[in-house]
């Protein structure tokens, strides 16, 4: 009997209590979805359509917001500051992933690690930060040449230094993936190296070159936490829909820019899907991966380089850190813990950070748990493949939808008082629903790929042992996704504690976080506490990244055995 | 395999000690009062803890944003708001809700000791004034000397090409220190002349704020040397040694009434009106009066520490109703005209 063939027979098992688990998981993870995914959705598109008290009125909103030249300067400010963010972004990246792949630059592990800071910090501190450098009072103010970093300049700064470890994250894949034999072959022809660079690297990295600049041109265009902080009057479309719903409380005309902020979102969604289905089949299976050879001019060209980009990473964070002990900036410069002291300037004090961090714990636990459900019973259950085909299509939503548009869609859908889920609304419960929904997709299609290298086998064994898919699952998949689940985890628990984008509509004032605090304290003026805040929430980020270093060795230690071929 | 199992087991443990404590600490929770407040951030603490010494059985909720964005938030709300009393925000924007019938007629035990002039005229009252914030310029006298800037005496100094790109506001859609400038303009000179001042004032704007302290903070640092602000922050700045003239423009000066007022659908109408009660009384008089030169107590406002001397005979004759009425119109053209600049300068 064929594998396939024991498969299929245990899969028709008469009375398995474990497939009328899976069918009932599987229905259950279709109905959450629905519900806090797709209902919130729908309910921005029909508030679009109606005036602020709840009247329909057509496209008019949408004739308002088209006629507002104000509005309009918003859509060309925003694709602007979008496109120049992603060629410069881009290029960066693309530098610094080759150093780290096709180089023997020395410290690349380093550089690697440095990469990474940005992810640790809500994008509002690379604001802050760069007004003390850039600013009018700012310490290196002179390589502006008198231009001013409030506007366009800063929020290119800003966005770049915030989205670097995104796009590198995309090239560094991009560029691994690399066949050492049409290098050989290149070689043998005689081919230079600008020419083989042109004809093997780029085309072979031309997909993550798209992804990547897809990527960076929707995370510019819907962050709000930089344009917010040092934009000054050059207004774009994600600090327009703050505007619109906070300031002035008009949430039909918030909807509105919610839906245009969507537009580039479900672009660059559409062909980041497409283009890395092409990038998986591109590698054959003969391929010899590429091994760097040294080459010492290159080598330290691009250290000179890298470095620099470093520089520019570490000095947004070092900034940051200074401007929160400085006591008086820039007349007073000792150093001291004062702007820490959060309970004096503000209602909430720190009790914005404990709200932070009690937050990003249940979003880690209870988003960990669900995505990996959900992912586990559309890899792992059989039968009902619409249900399944419908929970992936479900769960691939979120990466489609900007932060902002989240947060508002749950305000529409869950504010409303003939919900029966109105209740969640106002409390920490909300915050963690839209945080685990916001960044659902990635952790979804992490465990996908997890799961589907595990043998299906194992359950064609466990049904034929009569062992219930529960047991199996706990018993083999847990422990085989283990350091990924330690993964997504901490994923969560580090977008939980710096994420504003949802949660600036959603908080309420005992749930207000740390992110909010920073945005609160800079709106009143109070810089340096709101650089502590968020030197708070990195501190945070940090401390969370050494755990998981700790615990996924040790776990790993002791989970593995299986994995060691000696072990008993 | 049972460590995996342990671990978890552990998770599932704290998670239902967490749970078993908040539940704890909501059985000893006092009674919550949802305070809608656009007081600045740092006084809040104070003003609870004083009001809950004197009340032990309530807790106060700030829900605090600035004046524009408070007001709108309640009257997007309305009737569903969460708040049970409106606090320290301004009366312009509490006649607006008067109006649309939004809050109740309270008359707090002993308001017959405050000025009859600084609360609702109806009795009982709907909303009663509780301190005066006033205009003033905020200018860093530092950067002052070093960019050669004049000291601006007036409004109209403010247009001079000298202090282009050095001057700071706050937008009056969501600053109520904002839009009193800009509604005492109006009310000096006539709106036709106040829009050409105004006009003349975005060229030499840097750019516009979110809130109405953070022009003086910014000052204070020098980010711009001067902020079109009030007394009070620019006083404070000042005494906590920050390098900051506080100047009152000879024209006269913008101010309103930081007041409270009931709201109808209050869920702790209890809760509001202990709260309406200790706001009248003359420990919560002397506390404001710790920040504000007029408080609505006579008699027992001191002088504040580096407040513009005279201060209360440069403040307009301020018509709240106007302004009240008008306050929608001028912001919609104020967004029109200014709201957009494409570049800082």
């Amino acid at each position: 009997m064929s594998a396939a063939d024991s498969t299929a027979l245990a899969g028709r098992a008469p009375i398995d209590g474990g497939r009328l688990v899976s069918t009932l998981g599987l229905l259950a993870g279709v109905g959450l979805l629905i519900v806090f995914v797709a209902a919130p959705l729908a309910t921005i598109f029909i508030k679009s359509l109606q005036d602020d008290l709840g009247a329909y009125v057509g496209l008019a909103n949408f004739a308002k917001y088209f006629s507002s030249a104000g509005l309009i300067q918003s859509i060309f400010n925003s694709v602007e500051i979008a496109l120049v963010v992603t060629v410069l972004a881009c290029l960066l990246a693309f530098g610094y992933a080759y150093a780290l792949t096709r180089t023997c630059m020395p410290g690349r592990t380093l550089f690697r690690a440095i990469a990474m800071i940005p992810i640790l910090a809500p994008s509002l501190l690379s604001a802050i930060a760069l007004i003390y450098l850039f600013g009018n009072q700012g310490m290196i103010k002179g390589l502006l040449f008198g231009n001013s970093i409030y506007g366009p300049i800063g929020i290119v700064l800003g966005i770049t230094f915030y989205v670097f470890p995104h796009v590198l994250m995309i090239m560094v894949t991009a560029l691994s993936t690399a066949d050492a034999r049409l290098y050989e072959a290149a070689e043998a022809m005689c081919t230079s190296r600008w020419r083989a660079f042109w004809t093997i690297t780029v085309p072979g990295a031309r997909y993550g070159l798209i992804s990547a600049g897809f990527v960076v041109f929707t995370l510019t265009i819907t962050d709000f936490g930089v344009p917010k902080v040092i934009g000054g009057n050059f207004n774009v479309l994600a600090t327009d829909i703050y505007k619109q719903v906070v300031g002035q409380q008009s949430f039909s005309m918030g909807a509105v820019v919610g839906l245009i902020l969507l537009f580039p979102a479900i672009i660059s969604f559409s062909v980041d899907r497409i283009v890395r289905r092409k990038q998986v089949a591109q590698l054959s299976a003969r391929a010899v991966p590429y091994v760097p050879v040294p080459n010492k001019i290159r080598d330290r060209a691009f250290l000179a380089f890298c470095s620099l980009v470093a520089v520019f990473l570490i000095g947004i964070i070092g900034t940051a850190v200074f401007a929160s002990l400085v006591t008086y900036w820039p007349y007073n410069l000792t150093l001291s813990l004062v702007h820490y002291d959060f309970n004096a300037i503000d209602p909430n004090g720190w009790a914005s950070f404990t709200n932070s961090l009690e937050m990003a714990a249940w979003t880690a636990v209870i988003g960990t748990s669900v995505i990996f459900l959900g992912a586990y019973f559309v890899e792992k259950s059989d039968g009902l493949p619409f249900a399944r085909g419908l929970l992936h299509m479900l769960a691939m939503i979120p990466m489609a939808v900007p932060g902002l548009v989240l947060g508002l869609a749950y305000v529409f859908f869950f504010s409303n008082p003939l919900n029966p889920l109105s209740g969640f609304y106002g409390t920490m419960a909300i915050l963690v629903l839209s945080t685990v929904v916001h960044f659902y997709t990635v952790s979804h299609l992490s465990f996908v790929t997890a799961l589907k290298q595990v043998d299906r086998e194992f359950e064609a064994v466990s049904a034929s042992l009569k062992v219930p898919a529960y047991k199996t699952m706990w018993r083999v998949h847990v422990p085989i996704c283990l350091p990924l689940i330690i993964d997504v985890a901490i994923y969560l628990f580090l977008n939980a504690m710096t994420t504003v984008s949802a949660a600036v509509f959603l908080y309420a004032p005992d749930t207000k976080l740390a992110s909010i605090a920073v945005l609160n304290m800079d709106d009143v003026g109070d810089q340096a506490p709101a650089a502590a805040m968020a030197i708070m929430i990195v501190l945070t980020s940090v401390c969370v990244k050494l755990v998981q270093v700790v615990v996924t060795g040790s776990l790993l230690r002791r989970t593995s055995v299986w994995r060691r071929r000696d072990g008993h | 395999m049972g460590t995996v199992a342990q671990t978890f087991g552990r998770i599932a443990g704290f998670a239902a000690v967490a749970t078993l404590a908040i539940g704890i600490e909501a059985a000893a929770a006092r009674e919550k009062i949802t305070v809608y407040t656009a007081v600045e951030p740092e006084e809040l603490t104070g003003f609870a803890e004083a009001f809950e010494a004197d009340n032990p059985d309530y807790e106060i909720q700030w829900v605090r944003d600035s004046t524009g964005v408070i007001t709108a938030k309640l009257l997007a709300e309305g009737e569903n708001s969460p708040a049970d009393i409106v606090w320290g925000l301004a009366a312009t924007s509490l006649l607006m809700m008067a109006d649309r019938g939004l809050l109740e007629g309270y008359a707090p035990a002993g308001v017959d000791k405050l000025s009859p002039a600084l609360m609702d005229k109806q009795s009982p009252p709907r909303w009663v004034g509780q301190r005066a914030w006033v205009a003033s310029l905020c200018v860093n006298t530092y950067e002052a000397e070093a960019k050669g800037l004049p000291m601006p005496a007036s409004w109209q100094d403010l247009l001079k090409p000298v202090y282009k790109g050095h001057i700071v506001m706050p937008n009056p859609a969501s600053s109520g220190t904002g839009f009193l400038d800009v509604s005492s303009w109006m009310q000096i000179w006539g709106e036709d002349m106040a829009w050409s001042y105004m006009d003349g004032l975005h060229e030499n704007i840097g750019i516009y704020t979110h809130s109405g302290s953070a022009p003086c903070k910014m000052a204070g640092r020098g980010e711009y040397p001067i902020g079109v602000s009030f007394a009070y922050k620019g006083a404070q700045l000042k005494s906590d040694g920050a390098p900051v003239a506080v100047i009152a423009p000879s024209e006269g000066l913008g101010w309103d009434l930081e007041s409270f007022g009931i709201m109808k659908t209050a869920k702790n109408k209890a809760g509001a009106k202990a709260f309406a009660d200790w706001s009248v009384t003359e420990k919560a008089n002397r506390m404001y009066n710790e920040a504000y030169a007029v408080v609505a107590m006579p008699g027992i406002a001191k002088p504040v520490e580096n407040f513009p001397e005279n201060i209360q005979d440069k403040m307009i004759d301020n018509d709240f109703g106007w302004a009240a009425e008008n306050r929608k119109r001028i912001l919609e053209e104020w967004e029109k005209r200014y709201g957009s600049k494409s570049a800082p300068k």
